[in-house]
């Protein structure tokens, strides 16, 4: 293999299972075997090192004061601000908490941990209020990025942020709430077409009694739970929800199902069904270890074919994580990252709906499209240009109106910030190799071919820096 | 594709013609098919499932009490509408919408084999497809593919959001999302984007890049049409403030200037009430219904509810008895709104749901969705439904 084709695989497999690589990292691995730099990759990213924003003391104290304050039927007025005090604190770190995830995407040395983490994150996608839930689902998604998927499953079946978020806290002995185990087998491992509505009525019993107490803490509550005999794809039993999982995994489907979404998170948006297959066979003889199949995909040549290099969208994550990482960016206002996450369509711990992004082409509409190619002036440049421009006039008199309200109106219709951000282009310069031209620092940050217009446009380029801006700006960097 | 026609068909070329707006021209110079460009539709749609039997609340039916024993809305605060259904009290904002008859209330609609799962209803709701059918195009989108006399520009669907719905995509054609058409304007007219695309002859093929690159294109000319064709309008009424609101308000600008643009999308979620049902709908009822009535008369003050039909549904309505959590669950048939100033059938369409023949706790669907988008897409649209959802339904006569 020449040392050229070895540059160009590490570099692939650096934007595929993390979030790409500095120049100068990318010559020193391209040195190994490429084995050795998967094995590396994984051993890098043995460290977990979980998010600890959110104040668990305080967190614990405001669920019981909420709790408190919801059995009351009156409240005063001094109870009601203290209501409204709790949901501004918990908006406040909630807020905090995105950032401190993309930052941690950003910084992080563990890059494939993050990536899966990433990915768990849109695979089970949820939503909660409480930003203390949201951290605890985020760390067990990280916790077992890599490590088996039948702890990661029932982990986050158990997590207060999913429980609450599928509403198993409603579903009890009698009244079952079949929400949590139809989005089980639909989104999280079986996928449509592998059960019927009867196998949710039954394993929606077998949850019953699974909930969270007044401090945030799984407890089972025997006293809701239906200790009846289910019928389960035609086994019968008194299954409990462990059983219900580990029968869910007995099947093959789900490690199909899972391969697959693996396959088009890393891979290509238009699974190879041979590939799909070898992975998920590989997942399930390994009996569901998430880091086995990591490395066998990794290791695969299919890998590294011409049709999976440089040929898929990059999520807005991804995006915005592999700028900020390239050229070492610090926000100053963080908030913004917010704005643009939510711009580009994903704004991190508020997926669309249970089935978390639908992700490939779907990413790009015109808009999206437009800031996306707009957002390297606006971050690498520290931010010289207005985000988005002064609120249309139009509007102002209702921006002054509804100032006091705190609908979503005014997050619409306020005047847009600047990115302010700053690049460290004194360390990123550093990275690269003396005497690199502007056209290899073009091969170095996209990932499809250049072609001939590109080559014309970078070949009558000043310097690096406004090389970089102009490349990051094309079309071509939404690929990886 | 071939290059030639992919740049035809974008309107790319000939963008530098449609900068004229639209009232500059003397209506005699028009041709036909660009008179019939004033017939809009807009599509709201109520995501999360709402709760179609404490929007029309069936005030007339002691079952509806009986099994909703905390969450019913009593009859004295349903605003009545006939003997048997009312609205929600938070829905007094479209008495006098309804009073006007500019509204169409049509009962019990859904489709054979219903879906509870959100996304896989929505799926369907937003394809037109049957329950077991995956199809990845939506309803509009397929309209625009159809390449009809009216409906050949991106801009003929524009939806105003931050990102474009399955409904809004077809298998060649897209439509345009923009939540504020300045804004794309100046991002379409920066010199690096412009030498993005006059220099790009070789990147129109199929895959992912030139995906980005046709986007690029119909963007470019896209909004340049629509910003400037509807920057010189300003509004006259007063909207309430809130998100939804403001999108309606943006819809009736795009209206007003006359913008060519034939179906406007928009949404308003949050409707997946589970638990403490009351105050959450309510809250959204409200909005729904005040921004709702701005719209409609802001369309009438600029003599364009005439030309204008709009439709509300969600994907799904909810099961007929509460659960334990003061809230309801995921169920089946719906009631959907027509609005527009020349309704053919007037108020209520047909028969209240019936509450005493349920499907295992559900209600049954009287008429199929399918149904109403089929006469949307023949007697407004003037498209063949069957061309567009696969086979010929039935239309009705509410307009």
């Amino acid at each position: 293999m020449s040392a050229k084709d070895n540059f160009l695989k590490v570099k692939h497999l650096y934007n595929r299972a993390g979030f790409g690589v500095s120049y100068a990292d990318l010559q020193k691995l391209s040195k190994k075997n490429l084995d050795k730099v998967v094995d590396n990759l994984l051993k890098d990213s043995l460290k977990n090192d979980p998010i600890n924003l959110v104040n668990d003391y305080e967190s614990k104290r405001q669920l019981l004061v909420q709790a408190g304050l919801y059995s009351k039927k009156d409240l005063t007025d001094e109870e009601k601000k203290m209501r409204q005090q709790i949901v501004r604190e918990q908006n406040e770190v909630s807020r905090d908490l995105n950032i401190a995830f993309i930052t941690k995407m950003i910084n992080t040395d563990a890059p494939l941990r993050e990536k899966m983490t990433l990915f768990w994150h849109g695979h089970f996608a949820c939503r909660s209020n409480n930003p203390f839930f949201a951290q605890q689902l985020n760390n067990i998604q990280r916790t077992n990025a890599l490590g088996s998927f039948k702890t990661l499953l029932v982990e986050v079946s158990k997590s207060p942020a999913m429980l609450q978020y599928l509403n198993n806290q409603q579903n009890r002995k009698g009244k079952p709430n079949e929400n949590f185990a139809r989005e089980l087998m639909e989104l999280f491992t079986l996928g449509r077409g592998n059960y019927t509505e009867q196998d949710i009525k039954e394993s929606a019993r077998s949850f019953t009694g699974w909930m969270y107490d007044k401090d945030g803490s799984f407890i089972f509550r025997q006293n809701l739970h239906d200790t009846g005999t289910k019928t389960f794809f035609g086994k019968i039993g008194n299954f409990e929800g462990e059983n219900i999982i580990d029968i869910i995994l007995e099947k093959p489907e789900t490690s199909q199902f899972i391969a697959r979404k693996v396959y088009k998170f890393f891979v290509n948006d238009n699974p190879n069904e041979a590939h799909v297959k070898e992975l998920a066979t590989h997942f399930y003889n390994s009996k569901y270890d998430i880091g086995s199949m990591m490395k066998k995909m990794f290791t695969s040549d299919w890998f590294y074919s011409p049709e999976n290099v440089g040929t898929k969208i990059k999520s807005p994550t991804e995006f915005l994580v592999g700028l900020s990482r390239e050229f070492y960016v610090t926000y100053n206002k963080p908030q913004v990252l917010i704005q643009l996450q939510s711009s580009l369509g994903q704004y991190l711990f508020n997926p669309p709906n249970v089935a978390g992004w639908p992700g490939g082409q779907s990413w790009i509409d015109s808009s999206s499209l437009m800031l996306r190619m707009r957002i390297p002036s606006l971050v690498l440049n520290d931010g010289e240009i207005d985000f988005s421009g002064k609120a249309d006039p139009e509007d102002e008199a209702v921006i002054a109106l509804s100032r006091t309200a705190t609908t979503n109106a005014n997050a619409n219709m306020k005047p847009k910030s600047y990115v302010n951000a700053n690049a460290d282009w004194p360390k990123f310069l550093d990275t690269l190799p003396k005497g690199l031209t502007p056209l290899e620092l073009t091969e170095f940050l996209l990932q499809p071919k250049l072609n001939a217009k590109i080559t014309t446009m970078v070949s009558d380029n000043k310097g690096l820096r406004s090389t970089a801006v102009e490349i990051t700006s094309m079309p071509e960097y939404q690929l990886c | 594709m071939n290059r030639r026609n992919f740049l035809r068909n974008t309107g790319f070329v000939a963008a530098g013609s449609l900068f004229v707006p639209a009232f500059m021209k003397p209506l005699e110079a028009m041709a036909l098919d660009e008179l019939s460009l004033y017939k809009n539709l807009v599509v709201v749609q109520l995501s999360g499932g709402n709760d179609g039997l404490n929007t029309v609340i069936p005030f007339g039916n002691d079952i509806y009490y009986q099994k909703r024993k905390s969450i019913a809305i009593k009859p004295e605060e349903v605003i009545k509408l006939n003997h048997m259904q009312g609205l929600n009290p938070n829905m007094a904002a479209l008495q006098e919408i309804y009073d006007q008859g500019w509204m169409t209330i049509i009962n019990d609609v859904g489709y054979p084999n219903p879906d509870r799962s959100h996304f896989r209803s929505m799926d369907i709701w937003q394809t037109g497809s049957d329950s077991n059918q995956f199809l990845s195009t939506g309803w509009i989108g397929r309209y625009l593919d159809s390449n009809c006399q009216t409906c050949k520009f991106p801009y003929t669907a524009i939806e105003v959001d931050d990102s474009l719905s399955l409904a809004m995509k077809g298998q060649t054609k897209k439509g345009i999302a923009l939540k504020d058409p300045a804004a794309l304007f100046r991002n379409t007219n920066d010199p690096f984007f412009k030498a993005m695309l006059q220099n790009d002859k070789e990147h129109l093929d199929e895959d992912n890049l030139g995906y980005l690159y046709k986007t690029m294109i119909e963007t470019s000319s896209s909004a340049s049409y629509i910003q400037n064709t509807s920057k010189i309008y300003q509004s006259k009424s007063t909207y309430p403030t809130s998100g939804f609101a403001n999108q309606l308000k943006t819809v009736s600008k795009f209206i007003s200037s006359g913008l060519k643009t034939r179906v406007y999308y928009v949404s308003l979620s949050g409707f997946d009430t589970h638990v403490n049902q009351i105050g959450q709908q309510g809250n959204l009822l409200k909005q729904y219904s005040e921004g709702m009535a701005a719209f409609l008369k802001d369309l009438k003050s600029n003599n364009k509810l005439e030309d204008t039909l709009v439709i509300t549904f969600s994907e799904f309505g909810r099961r007929v008895e509460q659960n334990a959590s003061n809230g309801t669950d995921h169920g089946t048939a719906n009631n959907m709104f027509v609005f527009g100033g020349k309704l053919k059938k007037q108020g209520i369409f047909n028969a209240a749901p019936n509450l005493s023949d349920l499907d295992t706790g559900d209600l049954k669907y009287q008429l199929d969705f399918r149904q109403v988008y089929g006469t949307i897409l023949d007697k407004w649209l003037d498209v063949n439904n069957a061309d567009i959802l696969n086979k010929k339904f039935n239309t009705l006569d509410f307009i």
